[in-house]
């Protein structure tokens, strides 16, 4: 089988809509295809990695834990737009410390986030074979 | 609607209430399978517990197999190892006795 | 690229992160309510300036079922269904900005 570069855009924040937690199945599911894949979290997307979530108070389940588990299913490019952080206040010490461990590198851990330019968002999109927006 | 030892199992025998699982309940689901639990079993379904309590999503087989391999040593990651403890799939099965919802993407 | 824009500009922020992304050679098509957007007032500038490049298109019938076909602006060029289904084939990977 032929490897293909599938992007999830990921735009809006969790809980609301159900776009976030249906977008993070779709990946996880299509994780067993091994493809190139590559995550991008912009506009109120970038809510979806905030650390410190906590969703005792509206009895739904918080399911940013398992954005942590993304580096065992070989998902370990997420792009962060710096603009849509910068336009809310945040930065990338709010996201969660979200990493993976590089089987080329003796298992070191590598961070998976990246902060990038919308600039290079739309360089990184025109690679793509595959592009899915939540 | 079905029940194992007085909890509730939805169609395909996996727990409703995640809450209600006990170690006698994954034995009494194994029995019905024809198996019987041994301490090889039990690494594996306390395996998935944990990994269902820091992540909240039952691995894919694959993520599975590797870090079976990585914690318990190679000759145990690799799907043969699993398939002859869990016949019906080390996700499917092993999730159901460990009390979890069938796996993401799992069919 | 194909970028699809499906919601009206009024309402949601799409037509506008896609602005924030595209590249110098995709071109945007307007369906739904994302037609709203080819109407005169909810232009914005640099939707108008990717038109006068030839790189915006509207849904022709989404068009005329909301009565907006005397507003469309400038430059925007109208498609029917054949025409869509050429603007995929022609340019590749499609976004739809949901």
């Amino acid at each position: 089988m032929s490897t293909k570069k599938f992007m999830y855009l990921n735009r809006k924040a969790p809980y609301g809509t159900v776009y976030a937690l249906e977008s993070l199945e779709v990946v996880l599911i299509a994780a067993a295809f091994e493809q190139d894949v590559s995550l991008v979290f912009i506009d109120d997307g970038v809510y979806q990695i905030v650390d410190g979530q906590n969703t005792d108070g509206i009895g739904m389940k918080n399911f940013s834990k398992a954005y942590h588990a993304l580096g065992d299913y070989d998902i370990n490019q997420l792009y962060v737009s710096a603009e849509s952080l910068t336009e809310r206040g945040l930065s990338v010490d709010d996201l969660m410390p979200l990493v993976y461990e590089d089987e080329d590198d003796d298992w070191a851990e590598k961070p998976s986030i990246k902060v990038v330019s919308n600039v290079e968002i739309s360089k990184i999109m025109s690679e793509q074979d595959v592009c899915l927006s939540f | 609607m079905a029940d194992i030892l007085g909890a509730e199992v939805d169609e395909e025998g996996f727990l409703v209430n995640l809450g209600d699982w006990t170690k006698e309940i994954a034995e009494e689901m194994a029995k019905g399978d024809n198996i019987e639990l041994t301490e090889e079993h039990w690494d594996v379904i306390n395996f998935l517990r944990d990994y269902f309590d820091e992540y909240q999503i039952a691995p894919a087989v694959r993520v599975l197999t590797k870090a079976i391999g990585k914690q318990f040593g190679k000759e145990k990651g690799n799907s043969k190892y699993l398939y002859a403890l869990f016949p019906y799939g080390p996700g499917k099965q092993g999730c159901r006795f460990a009390g979890l919802p069938k796996p993401t993407g799992c069919i | 690229m194909l970028h699809t824009i499906n919601k009206s500009s009024f309402e949601r922020n799409s037509l506008q992160s896609c602005l924030n992304t595209i590249d110098d050679t995709s071109v945007i098509l307007l369906i739904e309510d994302g037609v709203i957007c080819a109407a005169n007032n909810a232009n914005s500038s640099m939707l108008a300036e990717l038109a006068t490049q030839g790189r915006v298109f509207a849904l022709q019938g989404d068009i005329d079922a909301r009565g907006i076909s005397s507003k469309v602006a400038d430059n925007i060029k109208l498609v029917d269904y054949a025409g869509f289904v050429d603007l995929v084939v022609e340019h590749g990977t499609t976004v739809s900005w949901v």
